[in-house]
């Protein structure tokens, strides 16, 4: 079964506001085992000119996840989300994600494509505050295995993370 | 600390190594945090079911592990203005109080004129790439 084509250059209306905790961003700096003072000390924060703490680079991933919820469960894309490895991620930050900050999130559907037997979706998530100031733009890659009508084999893409 | 300066980096500095010890502790800390819950990255039985050899880490979280890098060498994580890797390869993490290791290096392949440099990260566990064209641009300060 193939992804439905359609989904290219489709936009989905805003998600509700997330608002951004200074003991959320301290909880995930924690997970990550990254001891930066600016992501806990509102005081190093400002030192290093920051109007409060900051998120680490990638917890955004933590919203666009959320926004791209909607997408990826839709029956009529026929993603089979069993099947489903995280293939590419990047970040683009216009500003760092900061304590205070209330985001929304509007979630674009940028490629959908199919190679050696594996499925490709290419999704964007612009992540402004509410007032509309871009603060972060995140792509993510999915790879769904072995879906596409080509017999060829999932693991010639070598994609499994 | 205070973030590092245009003149003090140049295309072909090497950032400090980061070596960082992955368990199952924090794997599933990483999953409260993040609400990743997929079984893959802390339930053993499921993940040997579905063919993988163990529990395998977040990639999120190896992601994560770059972002330090590439920030802590900056002096300040807010430089970093653009990230992005592909997955190339799982961290196996084993039910060892030593879990897995992932070892991360950086190097600067470019500065531009704007004072953004760009560093290419590679992150290694097990004698393998973990990430491919892990790419970070840092904004130093003049």
């Amino acid at each position: 079964m193939g992804l439905d084509q359609r989904f290219v250059g489709r936009a989905y209306p805003p998600t509700d506001p997330y608002e951004v905790g200074r003991e959320k961003i301290r909880e995930f700096a924690d997970a990550v085992g990254d001891p930066s003072p600016v992501y806990r000390d509102p005081a190093a924060a400002r030192a290093a000119g920051h109007p409060d703490v900051i998120a680490p680079p990638t917890f955004a991933f933590l919203l666009s996840v959320r926004a791209n919820e909607v997408i990826v469960t839709d029956p009529e894309l026929g993603l089979d989300y069993g099947t489903v490895v995280h293939g590419d991620q990047s970040f683009e930050h216009h500003r760092p994600i900061r304590a205070g900050d209330r985001l929304v999130v509007t979630a674009h559907v940028d490629a959908v494509s199919s190679r050696a037997g594996n499925e490709f979706l290419t999704l964007r998530s612009e992540v402004t505050t509410e007032d509309g100031e871009a603060v972060v733009t995140a792509r993510t890659m999915l790879v769904a295995r072995g879906t596409a009508d080509s017999p060829a084999a999932a693991e010639a893409e070598g994609v499994t993370a | 600390m205070s973030r590092l300066r245009v003149s003090e980096v140049s295309s072909g500095t090497v950032l400090p190594e980061l070596r960082v010890r992955v368990t199952r502790e924090q794997l599933v800390r990483y999953a409260g945090a993040s609400g990743d819950f997929n079984p893959i990255h802390w339930n053993e039985r499921f993940a040997r079911e579905v063919g993988l050899p163990n529990v395998i880490a977040h990639g999120m979280f190896t992601m994560a592990q770059g972002a330090r890098l590439v920030g802590e060498w900056a002096g300040d994580p807010g430089a970093v203005i653009e990230y992005g890797v592909r997955f190339t390869r799982p961290v196996v993490v084993p039910d060892t109080e030593e879990g897995a290791l992932v070892e991360l290096t950086g190097k600067v392949t470019g500065v531009d004129e704007t004072g953004v440099a760009r560093v290419t990260i590679t992150a290694r566990s097990a004698g393998q790439s973990v990430l491919g064209k892990a790419v970070a641009r840092v904004r130093l300060a003049d």
